[in-house]
């Protein structure tokens, strides 16, 4: 069971959960370490990261660099506020869509879970200005490629 | 708390595939918003009526909205099981999020390979 659960906690928060096959360790070490972070968290194929700041202490500063390679992208600014290794990070991240988001504090924990690890995120809900925004530009991004995949399988081609 | 209603979830990979489009969810956005007809909703965008008639379609044939006649107007708005934006943008991010675990799930077993080697 790897499926993904996202669910609303009252109208400002998202909790996500999601099951890996891997030790607390590692998925906690996929979070912190550029190199590794780089090859994962970078939506559809096809983009990449060419920058990517992880500085995994309290008050270290992060920026993710996403290119589509055809000129377009954006970035994400941020900065640790706890760090509890293997078990919990929490921080504060900013898309600048180029205006900056307001500030998404995020807290995500590593337990053991069997063989593997449950990871759960906790972030703030973006107000409904912000979706806007990310419906409309940054977010859409990430689900290009999911969607073209299920359009294709549906038949439905874009019509413009 | 989930938000996404039963029905929602019966129709999502319709509605996914209806959302595919940027156009599409604009139009989506803009419906949110009332009623509005077919040249309203085509004013915004660079493109052809025609081309415009084409994206309602679809999301009529997913459901997502309803369209009524009105002498020679044809209003479309959200079907009532319609996404909201809410669920719209909670829909992207989940897709967005998983995409890039089953990546991670993908490169954590390629390490596990990788550190087992002798």
């Amino acid at each position: 069971m790897s499926q993904l659960s996202l669910e609303t906690e009252g109208d400002r928060f998202v909790v996500v959960k999601r099951r890996f096959k891997a030790s607390p360790e590692e998925v906690f070490q996929a979070h912190v370490d550029p190199e590794i972070i780089k090859q994962w968290m970078l939506g559809p194929d096809g983009w990449t990261m060419p920058v990517c700041i992880n500085e995994a202490k309290p008050g270290g500063k992060i920026r993710y660099e996403w290119s589509d390679g055809k000129g377009g992208g954006f970035y994400l600014t941020g900065e640790f506020i706890e760090l509890d290794a293997p078990h919990r990070i929490v921080h504060v991240e900013r898309m600048h869509l180029p205006d900056p988001t307001p500030d998404n504090r995020i807290e995500t924990t590593f337990v053991k879970d069997g063989n593997g690890t449950l990871l759960t995120m906790r972030m703030t809900l973006p107000n409904e200005e912000t979706r806007k925004i990310m419906l409309s530009t940054g977010m859409e991004y990430g689900m290009e490629a999911s969607y073209a995949r299920l359009e294709k399988s549906k038949g439905w081609s874009s019509s413009n | 708390m989930v938000q996404l209603p039963v029905s929602a979830h019966r129709s999502l990979d319709t509605s996914f595939a209806a959302l595919a489009d940027p156009t599409r969810r604009a139009i989506l956005a803009r419906l949110a918003q009332g009623e509005a007809t077919v040249n309203e909703l085509a004013e915004p965008f660079s493109i052809s009526q025609p081309a415009i008639s084409r994206h309602i379609k679809v999301l009529l044939e997913s459901g997502l909205i309803l369209q009524r006649v009105e002498g020679t107007k044809r209003p479309c708005r959200l079907a009532p099981e319609s996404l909201n934006e809410l669920q719209q943008y909670l829909e992207m991010l989940r897709a967005g999020l998983e995409m890039n675990y089953q990546r991670l799930d993908r490169l954590l077993a390629a390490r596990k390979v990788t550190k087992n080697d002798p």
